[in-house]
């Protein structure tokens, strides 16, 4: 099952707010110089957040989970 | 830590970039990366040419074979490198400055000879690097250092510019419209021929500041609200164009390549001399 992930790097951010101007979802927010993820569960990853950040500093982890490959439950 | 996309395309060690905060650059620079791999082009086989301005740092950051050449000639070493390997994707990233005004010779003399290389403009309408002069295609009445009391002249439309030369595949991207952008990237690099992408760039430092635009976010806002199809656009009246950004595929037409062209010559001359050397 692939399990999707919000991935903040801070260091890179430099606060611009225009993923958080355009997450449809508000689960982004500008808090001092920086962008926080506040609102976690709320995110359907969508991407407008990655595919605009001119710093690349948010972006949307796709983990594969790996389960036991040798036993197939059916 | 960075994405799959970043890490596999550009040069993590080089990251952050330098581009201001909110700059569009950035935006620009993922999107050619997500078209390469959208068309799984070989890294080895990708040329990535640059000239001189805020844009052409791109060249530092991707990890392809990467040129960073002189003011305005990005072109001029893109033809060459292309002439060499025809294999190659070469894929030239300039400014609006860069490829329209010093380079502006380069550009509609490339067009007109249809080489096979893509160009992706990152049209922010000023000169960023230098402190924010006005450009070729700063707009009529607005802003810049050298301008404090509004440009005087009409400004470029670089797309069109390519074409009225003789390009054969011209469209015009923006920064707001990303999936659009990557998909007339996509279709520049698999054109046969000489191909521009003109994507309107944000520059809220200088000439968002210099003509109350508002931020980063203010500018995508425009682009968003502003936007206007190719297709629609040629139906409008030039009062209604006025202030829009156009977007879309202006054309695309088939042109024999410089290249292809190029090598039936040499095949040519080739055959003549076998025969020669024959009788």
């Amino acid at each position: 099952m692939a399990q999707k992930k919000l991935v903040l790097n801070s260091a890179w951010c430099k606060g611009c707010g225009i993923c958080a101007a355009f997450c449809p979802k508000q689960v982004l927010a500008i808090s001092g110089e920086k962008v926080a993820i506040v609102n976690q569960d709320a995110c359907i990853f969508c991407g407008q957040c990655e595919q605009r950040c001119p710093d690349y500093a948010i972006y949307i982890e796709d983990n594969e989970e790996v389960g036991n490959q040798w036993v197939r439950p059916y | 830590m960075a994405s799959e996309l970043i890490d596999k395309y550009m040069r993590p060690e080089h990251l952050p970039h330098i581009w201001c905060p909110g700059c569009g650059n950035g935006i620009i620079m993922r999107d050619v990366a997500q078209a390469i791999e959208n068309l799984g082009l070989d890294h080895d086989k990708v040329v990535i040419v640059s000239g001189i301005g805020c844009s052409s740092r791109a060249a530092g950051y991707m990890d392809f074979n990467t040129i960073h050449t002189t003011h305005g000639r990005a072109i001029a070493f893109a033809t060459g490198i292309k002439l060499a390997n025809p294999e190659l994707n070469v894929i030239v990233l300039a400014g609006d400055g860069d490829i329209s005004a010093i380079g502006g010779n380069h550009l509609i003399h490339a067009a007109r000879r249809n080489i096979g290389i893509t160009v992706v403009v990152f049209n922010n309408n000023i000169y960023g690097m230098t402190g924010g002069q006005y450009s070729p295609t700063t707009p009529r009445g607005e802003k810049g250092t050298t301008a404090p009391y509004g440009n005087i002249d009409r400004s470029f439309d670089i797309a069109g510019l390519a074409y009225g030369a003789g390009a054969s595949f011209a469209a015009r991207g923006s920064v707001y419209h990303v999936q659009q952008t990557i998909s007339y990237i996509q279709q520049g690099i698999s054109h046969k021929g000489f191909s521009i992408i003109d994507v309107a760039d944000i520059c809220p430092t200088y000439y968002g500041r210099k003509n109350k635009k508002g931020s980063a976010v203010d500018m995508m806002k425009y682009q968003r609200d502003n936007a206007v199809m190719q297709d629609k656009a040629v139906t409008m009246t030039a009062e209604e164009l006025k202030g829009k950004v156009v977007i879309g595929v202006l054309a695309q037409v088939n042109y024999p390549e410089f290249t292809k062209e190029y090598q039936k010559i040499i095949d040519r001359l080739g055959r003549e001399a076998e025969e020669r050397e024959r009788s």
